[in-house]
């Protein structure tokens, strides 16, 4: 069956032995070659764009390099000791993670909810996909303004609603005590979608069989959800959680532009703090050291993600 | 309360099980759900159509807080001409475009090609090349600002699409899924291929690619709408205002329009529209590519 060739020669061998085929090909100077070119133009932009920038990044941490292109003397770790002092670094922290955990419980628990609803297979499927999913396309600048003009203390909707059940209008965007919430409230509606598809998705891979037998013995609609589908979706769940976790820490884009621009204690997040340090105050060695400061809390939950994910890779076969 | 021919399903024939199968009569517990579904949707589509709403409102209608959905002068779409009249709306969407496009043709590409050099050639330090990418995962783009707004310095791209391209055609997420795809295709169907003397890129381009025709619109799908949407980067490597894309050119009108709630609503509906209407034509492979790439992506 098997024909021996030089090993150099890719195109004439492999015949009817497709298992060891690939193996004969290790280390053969063609393939060798190709690897390379086919993986080149991915490297190249990965290294300009990735690796280059992640080093640079560092050195630039240690210095006092000014985005008006001043300074770049080496200040070794000055900029790292003024960050752990600086208390507006430490609030941008605070703020981001009291954002994180705002914004991820909702997040993670309406989405089940609206995807459990909708995998009951009631009619109007196309609807409520769309309403659920459809502000997640949407640009921050879009969502933005929209909650903007809902949140106006005078005019909004928002204050409407509050002022016909009877309770006082709120300054929303205004006021340090709930302008947080405000923001929380517009990302929960503009993001939820993606978590719910996430869901959905995993809903539907639940074999079927699971159910006909819970209902064969009699279980109810809330029995068969409670002992079948919540254990189920235990892997998805702390898919999502992970997942909306690394993404609500980089909270910037809404927050920014729900203020006008306007820094407010209550809610700059970090990375917010990072683009005021280097492009309002020129500061990129000082910008570039919290940058660092805040990549270890995300490698951190990163490294939590990956564990999670191998082990699921490891039990289900796959990792999607 | 079940039917029998809920249960009467062949073993293993029903891994994927269409919804309706489950419950199809009519009970009060359906009737709950559908309520509270209602509900929730109602609740989600509000904002917009408010927004909406508001749109169609002459300014002083819009500015008197008067909360009818339609304003006492009647609907009107003099706040869609006037933004529509300044011509900046045509080129953000312009811009915004076709640097999406190229966002999404060149990771794609980009992507689809490494990740099948490390799925099926056996070179030299795929294994840790690999590796390396996979770890590049975590690295939020966010954190990389500073260095790559001074490397757009040194390389005279601040102000530029290309600058505005060029860093965001990265996407490590996107190279692990598509090689967990290529690693599922089996060999034996480039086998024939090679045995009739097939260039590895020729395999490739009409074997590999071909078959995954799928993953790939699923993950260009997912680049575009990132590359769409993207923000902090574009507001960070453009000031040309011809050159903004259409999130940040429209965040610079916000300020200026003051109080003139309808066009910016109006702008805001124009903005959200085109991807609304993406979505109501391919929401099938939409929702399909959220589910694929969704864990991966991100």
């Amino acid at each position: 069956m098997t024909s021996i060739a030089p090993r150099t020669d890719t195109t004439a061998v492999v015949t009817g032995a497709p298992r060891g085929a690939r193996r004969r090909y290790a280390g053969s100077r063609r393939d060798e070659l190709a690897g390379w070119l086919f993986a080149a133009p991915f490297l190249i932009a990965f290294l300009l764009f990735m690796v280059w920038p992640i080093l640079h990044g560092v050195y630039l941490s240690f210095t006092d390099q000014s985005l008006t292109g001043a300074g770049g003397n080496f200040v070794g770790l000055d900029n790292y000791a003024d960050a752990l002092t600086d208390a507006t670094m430490w609030r941008s922290l605070w703020n981001t993670a009291w954002f994180t955990v705002l914004s991820t419980v909702p997040l993670v628990t309406l989405a089940l909810v609206m995807a459990l609803l909708v995998d009951r297979g009631l009619p109007g499927q196309w609807l409520w996909r769309l309403s659920f999913f459809m502000p997640y396309l949407l640009a921050s600048t879009v969502i933005s303004q929209i909650w903007v003009w809902i949140f106006n203390p005078q005019i909004g909707a928002a204050n409407n609603v509050l002022t016909a059940i009877g309770l006082e209008p709120i300054s929303w965007l205004q006021d340090p005590q709930v302008n947080m919430i405000a923001i929380v409230i517009a990302t929960v509606w503009w993001t939820v979608g993606f978590n719910f598809l996430l869901y959905l998705a995993a809903l539907q891979n639940i074999p079927a069989q699971q159910y006909e037998a819970a209902s064969l013995d009699g279980a109810g609609t809330w029995r068969q959800i409670w002992s079948i589908t919540i254990p189920q979706l235990g892997p998805t769940t702390i898919m999502i959680v992970i997942l909306q976790i690394l993404a609500s820490l980089k909270l910037f884009d809404q927050a920014y532009q729900m203020l006008g621009g306007v820094s407010s204690d209550t809610t700059r997040s970090i990375v917010q703090y990072i683009y005021e340090a280097g492009f309002v105050d020129y500061r990129f060695g000082y910008s570039s050291a919290i940058s660092y400061i805040f990549f270890v809390f995300i490698v951190i939950i990163g490294l939590g993600q990956a564990i999670v994910t191998s082990r699921r890779g490891r039990s289900k076969g796959a990792v999607r | 309360m079940t039917t029998a021919t809920e249960t009467l399903v062949a073993p293993g024939v029903t891994s994927r099980r269409a919804p309706a199968v489950r419950r199809r009569r009519f009970t009060a517990g359906r009737a709950l759900a559908f309520l509270s579904l209602l509900i929730l949707a109602i609740g989600w589509l509000l904002p917009f159509l408010w927004a909406v709403a508001t749109a169609f409102k002459t300014e002083t209608d819009a500015a008197s807080g008067d909360p009818s959905w339609i304003g006492p002068s009647g609907p009107t779409v003099d706040a869609f001409v006037s933004i529509l009249s300044q011509g900046n709306v045509y080129i953000w969407a312009w811009n915004s475009l076709w640097t999406s496009a190229a966002v999404t043709v060149i990771t794609v590409a980009i992507s689809a090609l490494a990740a099948y050099a490390f799925s099926r050639i056996d070179f030299s330090g795929r294994r840790w090349l690999f590796y390396i990418i996979i770890a590049a995962i975590v690295v939020p783009p966010q954190v990389l600002i500073i260095p790559l707004f001074y490397e757009m310095l040194v390389f005279n791209m601040v102000d530029t699409h290309w600058g505005l391209i060029l860093p965001q055609v990265i996407a490590p997420a996107m190279v692990f899924i598509l090689k967990q795809f290529f690693d599922q295709v089996p060999v034996e169907l480039e086998d024939a291929a090679r045995v009739d003397g097939a260039s590895r890129f020729r395999i490739f381009w009409s074997i590999a690619l071909p078959l995954s025709r799928p993953i790939l619109a699923s993950v260009a799908i997912f680049v575009f709408i990132g590359a769409w949407n993207n923000f902090l980067w574009p507001f960070l490597v453009i000031n040309d205002t011809t050159l903004m894309t259409l999130p940040v050119g429209l965040q610079t009108v916000i300020s200026a329009y003051g109080v003139q709630y309808a066009q910016v609503m109006a702008q805001a509906v124009l903005a959200a529209l085109p991807l609304i209407i993406v979505f109501m034509i391919f929401q099938k492979q939409i929702v399909k590519g959220v589910a694929t790439t969704g864990f991966g992506g991100q």
